[in-house]
């Protein structure tokens, strides 16, 4: 059966990895829902947060194949119960004059703040897990979404355990 | 001391014991080769008429040697050309350093003349890639590539290196040779597991695959097997291990397997895979591929366990390793029952290959050859009939004496591996079996072979026809035979003179032996056409997706 994860990677900060790992994915027909990227404290290390699906089998597959990339220093499964997730949203919503008062209602219970008003629509930031922005979109959708972007799903684990890097120069496969 | 860029891919390659190096010069490449010109005490390089040429006499030179091949190659068309090469190395987890020259970095990514990104073009066919832009990481990089090329599940790595940093300078020092050692060592608990397994099995068989050869575990597999008992088949790429016709050799399991290989998988209590994938072209039928086996798994690269076939007990690591430790927790329980019941098989097997064919029949060619060459010759195949024919019917091999492009499938592949062979192990007779299809993809290799007086033997099995795709329309396609009769009118032997090799006919087991004789006997390469029946087909054949049940028999 098909489930979603999300796996944390820590890769070599160069430019080619990006580009290796979305071609894993493609050449071997994995999803991706969303891929984020950025430098990490160490400026040669950056962290890689995927979200995909498959069944148990495809998962496996996405770990290991992953892991044999020279680049990929570590590769984690993250647990959605104990990882924190965040995504971030910024959607545009068509808001006529008598509508803005619902949608800002709905902002206050989501902890979405608005961030730009105009005539006749305004920009709503929401940080959230996933199912949150979902949910938020879900409620939004009937005044009219002009315009959306979401960052795709960043990960970290809770509690004083980090990610390390393992030593591939005397890598198996 | 201060090196040029050029000067530091050449010392490295001496660094690594690379002697010989297999290319094609241009433009982009021009420093590098003068750099190579200084140093031919030491490096030979041999100029093959085409860039994958090139690429596949790397392959063979590794594949034949154990040693990782190097390939050099200019900018844009010649880093392309490699491309067919690389996979090919790739997919049969070769080990091969391609080292590609590229436009100067000011140059790059402005549709230069004769520019490609061949890093990212190569990408899903290397096991890893690398474009240079800092002369200080040269010298470390073309070391790097050499380690990954040639540890763990070997493959080709591609090292893309700009015009102007092979004329920068830089500081060098030599550091030692990289040496492959043997890594991955079991865990005794899988260990007794695994020797339980085959202590209570009552029908056991081991399917081995390339990764046995490149572990170099085949004297350990022998005793193994010799040990326990246990009968082996083999994919194509594990041709050589195991003794043709020894008691416990079933053949070549899959698509174009013995019956007895297949029957055996299918009715096996416990099926031990080593070194081995479980393409398509092996499980042809995941649902149905061994069904009444627990199911054990030893390959290095943690990857291929269950990506195809589902596993009941893994073991990741190297099968020399892995076979020295299990030897001594094995009793010895043997298997009478199941060797008999395989032995009927095997005398099933051997009645099916008579049939009503004119003139020279493959297995004749196949088997003159063995019985006069015997175990020392290598033999490079193309891909197609003549292929499966070749491994079917050359009773007698090695390890790194068969040498095929499995996984890819590359027509075109044999001249350069044979040429590769032939340089890798001189002394050595080295037979290229191929077909009128395949021969015509890559013959221009012969212009190599001449030039460096390689003893290389060609055996073309002329039937005329692109045997492979005609037998397929001849089972699934109603016969419907287009675009596999070329109706091509080439004269192999003035081709082969013209060429400046010598070339034969043989249309009788007579005159085969005679033209074999002549062939060993004469310098340089040397061509046999062997007119064949195209009426003759590969079997027994599985149809894809298919069961040992829905095997083709004649």
């Amino acid at each position: 059966m098909d489930k979603k994860v999300i796996i944390a990677l820590l890769v070599e900060n160069n430019a080619n990895v990006l580009s290796r790992v979305s071609m894993l994915f493609g050449r071997r027909g994995y999803n991706i829902d969303s891929l984020t990227v950025s430098e990490t404290n160490d400026p040669s290390i950056s962290r890689i947060t995927i979200s995909a699906g498959g069944d148990d089998r495809v998962i496996e597959q996405i770990i290991l194949q992953t892991k044999k990339l020279v680049e990929v220093k570590a590769v984690q499964l993250q647990d959605e119960n104990s990882a924190i997730l965040r995504e971030l949203l910024l959607v545009k919503i068509s808001a006529e004059e008598s509508q803005r008062a619902a949608i800002r209602d709905i902002c206050e219970i989501y902890k979405a703040s608005i961030v730009d008003y105009s005539s006749g629509s305004m920009v709503c930031e929401l940080t959230g897990k996933p199912c949150k922005i979902d949910g938020f979109l879900d409620v939004v959708e009937k005044y009219g979404i002009l315009e959306l972007c979401r960052t795709g799903v960043t990960a970290i684990d809770r509690g004083s355990k980090t990610m390390e890097c393992i030593d591939k120069t005397s890598h198996r496969a | 001391m201060k090196l040029t860029g050029a000067e530091i891919i050449t010392e490295v390659l001496i660094e690594q014991g690379v002697e010989h190096l297999f290319g094609y010069p241009g433009g982009a490449a021009i420093n590098i080769y003068e750099a190579l010109y200084h140093r031919q005490d030491k490096i030979h390089h041999y100029l093959t008429a085409h860039e994958q040429g090139a690429t596949h006499a790397a392959d063979g030179y590794a594949r034949a040697t154990g040693k990782t091949g190097v390939v050099l190659a200019t900018s844009g068309p010649g880093a392309t050309n490699t491309v067919t090469g690389i996979a090919t190395a790739y997919l049969d987890s070769i080990p091969m350093v391609v080292i590609t020259a590229n436009v100067g970095t000011d140059l790059i990514g402005k549709d230069s003349f004769q520019e490609v990104f061949i890093a990212g073009i190569t990408q899903p066919i290397t096991k890893h890639n690398y474009a240079v832009r800092d002369i200080t990481r040269l010298a470390d990089t073309l070391r790097d590539a050499f380690r990954i090329a040639n540890s763990g599940r070997c493959g080709p790595v591609l090292v893309d290196i700009p015009k102007d940093i092979t004329a920068a300078m830089c500081e060098f020092s030599n550091v030692p040779c990289y040496e492959r050692t043997a890594s991955g060592k079991p865990e005794e608990k899988d260990l007794i597991k695994i020797a339980e397994l085959i202590k209570k099995s009552k029908r056991p068989t081991i399917c081995f695959g390339g990764g046995l050869i490149s572990s170099g575990a085949s004297e350990e597999f022998c005793s193994f097997i010799e040990k326990t008992g246990i009968p082996a088949c083999h994919t194509i790429m594990g041709t050589g291990v195991v003794g043709f016709g020894d008691e416990l050799d079933l053949g070549i399991i899959g698509m174009h397997g013995s019956m007895t290989a297949n029957r055996a998988i299918d009715e096996t209590d416990l099926l031990i895979a080593m070194g081995t994938r479980f393409s398509d072209r092996v499980a042809l039928n995941l649902r149905d591929f061994a069904p009444h086996a627990t199911i054990v798994h030893i390959d290095i690269d943690e990857s291929e366990i269950r990506k195809n076939v589902s596993i009941d007990h893994a073991i990741v690591g190297d099968i020399k390793l892995t076979l020295e430790a299990l030897l001594p927790l094995l009793d010895d329980t043997r298997y009478p029952e199941w060797l008999e019941t395989i032995k009927k098989w095997r005398a099933e097997d051997e009645t099916m290959y008579d049939g009503d064919f004119k003139g020279l029949r493959p297995s004749d060619i196949m088997e003159l050859i063995g019985e006069k060459f015997g175990e020392k010759a290598i033999v490079a195949t193309d891909v197609g009939q003549h292929q499966i024919w070749a491994a079917q019917f050359c009773k007698k091999t090695r390890p790194r004496g068969f040498l095929t492009s499995g996984g890819l499938g590359t027509m075109g592949f044999g001249y350069g591996a044979a040429i590769g062979a032939a340089i890798g192990c001189p002394n050595t007779t080295v037979f290229h079996i191929t077909s009128d299809g395949s021969f015509h993809m890559n013959m221009n290799e012969a212009c190599t072979a001449v030039s460096n007086n390689l003893p290389v033997i060609t055996v073309i099995l002329d039937n005329k026809v692109l045997g492979m795709v005609r037998q397929w329309q001849t089972s699934f396609y109603n016969k419907h035979y287009f675009a596999t009769q070329p109706e091509r009118k080439t004269d192999y032997i003035k081709v082969a003179e013209g060429f400046g090799a010598r070339g034969y006919k043989a249309e009788t087991r007579q005159e085969f032996e005679k033209a074999l004789e002549l062939a060993a006997a004469g310098e340089g390469p040397s061509w046999i056409v062997c007119p064949i029946d195209r009426e003759e087909r590969v079997l027994p054949m599985i149809p894809a997706g298919g069961t040992v049940r829905s095997a083709i028999l004649e």
